[in-house]
């Protein structure tokens, strides 16, 4: 058990590596190989950084979500461990994407931080996982925890849509969206393939950080196991 | 079916007859409702912002802060004497528990928001009795909104020792969209817009209801399983 832990921390530590490279070139590619954008110059490069970021943080919270649904269902704490990395790491990523935005906000709207619908879900979304988090660290029962949290990540996922819906229904400034949408992206090519670079990037760096943080939660049970065994 | 609604009955009514000896929640909600209440008022210039414009939104801060107190207050009481416990060990259904519980922090909440309203029109000077029917339908669509969610969570904080801290934390996100809604649609009935045009907001806060309540009863299971 504690071999494999080790193994699979390992394996996560390269594909971070991997995955630092891959920044290193979607920099280097974002600044030097792709057009400056039109009407926003500079400010626009961010866009490289801030769409993958947020697509890595939806993608933990939602993966923390499914696997809450399942842990609920089979009971298997491995699984509890994974949404609880799943979760970490994307508000890791929440951080990153929460920081990146009001920076190209500023010289781009005039303004930091807007009420818009997008920004309001994922502000709120971010804080309900720090909640997670938190809620996790007060808790010592495994058993408890385990459950408590399942709940918490599967009322998250419920509660998206609604957030979503709540500031649609008042009024909208963020930039509609140009890739994921039903008729062809309106980027050009260069820009997009940038975007999707980064977006495997950024995906890699979660899939490193969560088998990491993993393999770091599967150690720090059989240590307080251990702990447990050797008191008694 | 039977048995669930009345053993629910007797949970929210062991509830409502300990508030009713202490008066715990009825005391710090008028307190509490009159400190907010006064403190929005006098946070703005009167010669440039009415008391009108800032009163849909000070009657929902009163109400969540106030809420927030009721539910807070429900589980401390399980959990300081271990009531809980002896509730789970009686042959009360299980389901039935999260139905009392919903119950009596319904009518705490409610009690709360009375005595705010009550407050609410003296101060603001807000003819609220020209649209009653209607206001009431949102306030207590958007209570059950917020109710049933905390009533789940206050049921796991009171397990960690931080739970004054944990509830507010965890049920901040929650609240987001009944409330927007609620002040929106608040605000709407005061300016004497028709409800019918504000359908979008009533049908936001609907369908939160039936999805958080369902999905609150669901879970409560979860959290107590032993």
């Amino acid at each position: 058990m504690r071999d494999r832990a080790l193994r699979l921390a390992g394996v996560g530590r390269g594909i971070t590596v991997l995955a630092l490279l891959g920044l290193a070139g979607v920099y280097v590619r974002a600044l030097k190989y792709t057009p400056l954008e039109l009407s926003q110059g500079a400010a626009q490069k961010i866009f490289y950084v801030h769409v993958p970021a947020a697509w890595a943080a939806l993608l933990s919270i939602s993966v923390c979500g499914l696997l809450s649904v399942l842990y609920l269902w089979l009971k298997d704490r491995r699984i509890d461990l994974a949404a609880a990395a799943s979760a970490e790491v994307g508000v890791a990523f929440g951080v990153v994407m929460l920081t990146t935005g009001p920076l190209w906000g500023k010289p781009i709207w005039g303004t930091w931080w807007t009420w818009d619908a997008r920004l309001t879900s994922t502000l709120f979304l971010f804080l309900l996982f720090v909640g997670y988090i938190v809620l996790r660290g007060v808790l010592t029962d495994p058993g408890v925890r385990g459950r408590f949290s399942a709940v918490i990540g599967i009322m998250g996922l419920v509660l998206v849509p609604f957030i979503h819906l709540t500031v649609y229904l008042f009024r909208t400034l963020h930039p509609a969206p140009i890739v994921l949408k039903p008729s062809a992206p309106s980027l050009p090519s260069a820009m997009l393939a940038t975007l999707l670079s980064s977006v495997g990037v950024f995906t890699l760096f979660y899939v490193g950080f969560v088998m990491q943080r993993y393999a770091l939660g599967l150690l720090r049970e059989l240590r307080e196991e251990e702990l447990a065994g050797a008191a008694r | 079916m039977g048995a669930v609604l009345r053993a629910a009955w007797l949970i929210a009514a062991k509830d409502v007859a300990i508030e009713w000896r202490t008066k715990t929640a009825f005391a710090s909600g008028l307190v509490f409702a009159v400190l907010v209440l006064a403190v929005l008022f006098f946070s703005r210039d009167p010669t440039v912002v009415s008391s009108h414009d800032i009163a849909p939104g000070a009657l929902w801060v009163t109400f969540t802060f106030a809420a927030m107190l009721g539910l807070n207050r429900a589980f401390l009481l399980e959990g300081e004497l271990r009531g809980l416990d002896g509730i789970l060990l009686s042959p009360a259904p299980r389901s039935a528990i999260f139905w009392g519980k919903f119950g009596g922090n319904l009518a705490f909440v409610g009690l709360i928001e009375a005595i705010s309203i009550l407050l609410f029109v003296p101060f603001y000077d807000v003819p609220i009795w020209l649209r009653f029917g209607e206001l009431l339908l949102v306030i207590a669509m958007t209570t059950v909104a917020f109710v049933a969610v905390g009533t789940l969570l206050s049921a796991m904080v009171v397990r960690t020792r931080y739970a004054e801290l944990m509830l507010p934390l965890l049920l901040l996100p929650f609240l987001v969209p009944p409330l927007v809604g609620g002040v929106q649609l608040t605000a709407g009935l005061l300016d004497g817009r028709p409800l019918s045009a504000l359908s979008g907001w009533l049908k936001l806060i609907g369908a939160f209801d039936v999805a958080f309540v369902t999905l609150a009863a669901l879970l409560f299971q979860v959290v107590l399983d032993e």
